[in-house]
């Protein structure tokens, strides 16, 4: 859990090689926005006020210290936090100039057009084949050579396909952790998502299976926009374009990575990122 | 010295050995004194002939020993028994001497001193009948249509054969009364009822008149038919009896339609008294009671017990699991959802007599009552369901074992981990898509235990099936080859209170007693058998469902 601490820039410069254009957030085409997002548990606030804008097929990575609210905040895009007892939510979220928490939004497909993906890989307890079409399932798709096609297509998508095309009946529980996660992210992209929430997608696997993780975000963001959640910065270096520090529920500095990381504008995040806290 | 060995906790290891070999050994003591009492019931014991001075007078008693008593000299003076010379102790037998028809009674004491002599005697007969008990004695003549057909050394075989012929008519008759006839009547009284429900409908007229006469015409004759030819069989039946000579020299005649089987238990090999011996526990397992349920089979009640726990764990799962679903999935957490936890464990501690007396009261009495009223006016004044039935026992016995269930349930709803419910919702499911797609199937196991745990409880209960539909002698299974074929308005025959019938109430204690440590082993055997098909289940799912413990 614990992020390694980095005393200096001592970040890897060529990952920032290809954005070096300096995009700016203000041209990009807006998917997700928040607007003054409040979130209380109970009596305690963790949210204070978010405003910060999305861009379309673009991977924004959140960064902060633990308990510093960019979990909470990722899980508000999807309306996972209405599960949680005494919960809260003020203010709005629009996905495609929609406000996700209208009364009229029905959660299911909300959710089916904002896939997620867990800290811990968490298949079912089915097949490989059965777990890539749950979601299909749910919606009532039965047809055989349609779920065939989809499953193959969401393996291949996760880079997964190769290594399972042979058993793709075997319990999905017997394979390995890193296996696991892309199975999670195939499953995810089966139901065809417009987004990707991914929740420290990597924090509990090894190097070699967190480098598969972090190639495929590369890919996946071709066609969906995705939001990441990592407490591992060089992580966030690597694979985001845009990066948001939060800090003890509010969003410090939110721009590009390359900006942040090379020339953050505020002190707190300058800290953070040199590892003087946190 | 001693301080060091308490603080090395040793002594707490052996204590601790100690209960599990104490609760081992009792468990396994119970088993094997069942077993052995019960099981040997059915070893075809030598049969002695004895001398015996009885009261100034010589007699010749036959028969088996049973048990053999020492009584002490205080014991035998208040008994007012005299103590052999020269001994402060006196021996005696039980012996089963059958012939209750002859002397009135099949068991008596003697006492050791006052043998004369005894010997084994190898043509001695066993005659099994079924009435009146077992006949030892001498086979003296065959006869056939009252005249004698072979004596001497051949009569037994002519005998065996002569058996086996009347075996297979009795076989031929029971199948006629049992199936056919049975069907007719079955029949007759549906048509009966039609009829009076259609008087009560005033729908009754003189066209369906005709049809019914008809009808009942058809099924008449076909009656008649199946009456002439029993009467046929019978008259076979009756045609022939053998002679046999009591131990004090009287001769008896008993039909042959009479006798089960025969044979000379001291002649017998070890291979002969086996097969004997599978062939009395293959009876036992599969045959009808007879003799006031002391003799023959108890499958009825076999057959009742498997019955009522299957139908009782049909029941009692969808309701348990329903219930615990929505006290732990959708209820809010709060006073009340704890009330009524805590009411539905107390349910658990509630003596199961009064689940019997409620059974009746609310089940059979209002339920089934109306339910006569609404449904089955034309049956009145019978009842159909407002009478104890297989039905309301095991509706009785699911609430009584409903708490297991929900508590087991709920347990292992509890133990979903969140991320997998999550998984589910995040792939755009609904709630109840994840109950019933991931989260029941995965809570399966638990579900499980909690059916083991209900079915090893109502196996064994009683005392609340006495109030809601067992009977001593259920003349039909509830299961038959008439419509509607499961007949859940039936009384039925339960191991449980087979035992208690045939200890307790049965007219010949001595007789009923090995049958009922039988029967107990076989009510053991039965529970054994229905929780080990549910265990294979559970470990099956378990294995499913692996991931679960990481």
């Amino acid at each position: 859990m614990s992020h390694e601490p980095i005393r200096t820039h001592a970040i890897d410069m060529s990952s920032f090689s290809r954005s070096a254009q300096k995009p700016r957030l203000e041209d990009e085409q807006t998917c997700i926005e928040v607007k003054d997002l409040k979130l209380f548990y109970g009596n305690k606030q963790a949210l204070f006020g978010i405003n910060m804008k999305m861009p379309k097929k673009k991977v924004t990575a959140y960064i902060g210290p633990s308990g510093c609210g960019k979990s909470t905040l990722l899980r508000s895009i999807n309306r996972m936090n209405d599960l949680v007892d005494n919960v809260r939510i003020e203010g709005q979220i629009l996905l495609d100039h929609e406000n996700i928490y209208d009364k009229k939004v029905n959660v299911a497909d909300l959710r089916r057009r904002v896939g997620m993906v867990f800290q811990k890989p968490n298949p079912f307890p089915k097949s490989i084949y059965e777990n890539v079409a749950y979601g299909l399932r749910i919606q009532g798709m039965n047809d055989r050579r349609v779920l065939d096609e989809v499953v193959e297509k969401s393996l291949r998508g996760a880079a997964l396909w190769d290594e399972v095309k042979d058993r793709l009946q075997d319990n999905a529980l017997g394979m390995s952790g890193g296996q696991q996660q892309r199975l999670v992210i195939a499953r995810a992209i089966a139901i065809e998502p417009e987004v990707m929430l991914l929740d420290e997608p990597a924090s509990a696997l090894d190097p070699i299976s967190t480098l598969k993780i972090e190639e495929l975000i590369n890919e996946l963001k071709e066609t969906y926009t995705i939001i990441i959640v990592t407490h591992n910065m060089q992580q966030a270096a690597r694979v985001s374009d845009y990066t948001a520090f939060m800090y003890m529920g509010e969003l410090i500095e939110y721009s590009s990575t390359n900006e942040l990381f090379t020339n953050p504008a505020k002190k707190q995040t300058e800290d953070y990122i040199t590892g003087r806290y946190g | 010295m001693i301080k060091q060995w308490f603080k090395s906790g040793e002594p707490w290891v052996w204590l601790n050995a100690a209960a599990v070999s104490t609760s081992l050994i009792l468990v396994l003591g119970l088993l094997i004194l069942i077993a052995v009492r019960g099981l040997g019931h059915f070893w075809p014991a030598t049969v002695i002939e004895y001398h015996y001075q009885d009261n100034n007078q010589q007699i010749t008693l036959i028969g088996e020993v049973v048990d053999s008593v020492v009584l002490s000299a205080q014991q035998a003076k208040d008994a007012h028994y005299q103590l052999p010379s020269g001994s402060d102790s006196l021996l005696q037998h039980l012996i089963k001497t059958g012939n209750r028809d002859v002397t009135g009674l099949d068991f008596r004491w003697i006492q050791a001193q006052y043998i004369l002599s005894s010997d084994y005697p190898k043509n001695i007969v066993v005659i099994e009948r079924r009435e009146w008990g077992n006949f030892y004695g001498y086979l003296v003549a065959v006869k056939q249509q009252g005249q004698k057909s072979a004596t001497g050394d051949s009569a037994i075989g002519v005998a065996q054969q002569k058996l086996q012929q009347t075996l297979t008519v009795f076989q031929q008759i029971d199948h006629i009364q049992q199936q056919e006839v049975g069907g007719i009547n079955y029949q007759l009284e549906r048509l009966r009822l039609q009829q009076k429900k259609l008087q009560l409908q005033n729908q009754w007229n003189d066209q369906i008149q005709q049809q019914f006469t008809a009808q009942q015409a058809q099924y008449q004759q076909h009656y008649q038919q199946l009456q002439n030819q029993l009467a046929q069989l019978y008259q076979q039946l009756s045609r022939d009896s053998v002679v046999v000579k009591e131990a004090s020299g009287q001769e008896v005649e008993i039909p042959l339609a009479k006798i089960v089987r025969f044979y000379q238990p001291n002649q017998m090999s070890l291979l002969d008294k086996m097969g004997h011996y599978w062939d009395k526990l293959a009876e036992f397992v599969t045959d009808d009671p007879r003799e006031a349920n002391t003799e023959g089979g108890i499958f009825p009640a076999i057959f009742g017990t498997v019955m009522m726990v299957i139908l009782m764990a049909v029941i009692v799962t969808p309701m348990g699991v329903i219930a615990a679903v929505y006290m732990s999935e959708y209820a809010k957490q709060g006073f009340l959802t704890r009330l009524i936890r805590i009411a539905v464990n107390n349910l658990a501690g509630v003596p199961s007599i009064v689940y019997g007396v409620f059974g009746l009261g609310f089940f059979v009495y209002i339920i089934g009552g109306h339910i006569d009223q609404w449904f089955f006016p034309e049956s009145a004044p019978a009842p159909v369901l407002g009478t104890p039935g297989l039905l309301w026992s095991s509706l009785t016995l699911a609430l009584l074992t409903l708490p297991v269930v929900i508590v087991s349930t709920e347990e292992g709803l509890s133990r979903i981990p969140k991320a997998i419910r999550e998984g589910s919702l995040a792939l755009g499911a609904t709630k109840a898509e994840t109950l019933w797609r991931t989260v029941l199937p995965m809570a399966s196991p638990a579900i499980m235990t909690g059916l083991i745990l209900a079915v090893a409880r109502a196996a064994g209960e009683v005392a609340p099936l006495m109030l809601v539909g067992v009977v001593k002698l259920a003349p039909a299974l509830p299961l038959d080859g008439n419509f509607p074929y499961l007949h859940f308005d039936r009384k039925f025959m339960h191991l449980g209170f087979h035992i208690y019938d045939v200890g307790f109430q049965s007219p010949n204690v001595e007789a009923a007693r090995p049958l009922v440590y039988a029967t107990s082993l076989l009510l053991v055997l039965v529970i054994m058998g229905l929780n080990l098909s549910a265990i294979f289940i559970r470990n099956h799912l378990r294995e499913k469902y692996r991931a679960l413990e990481n």
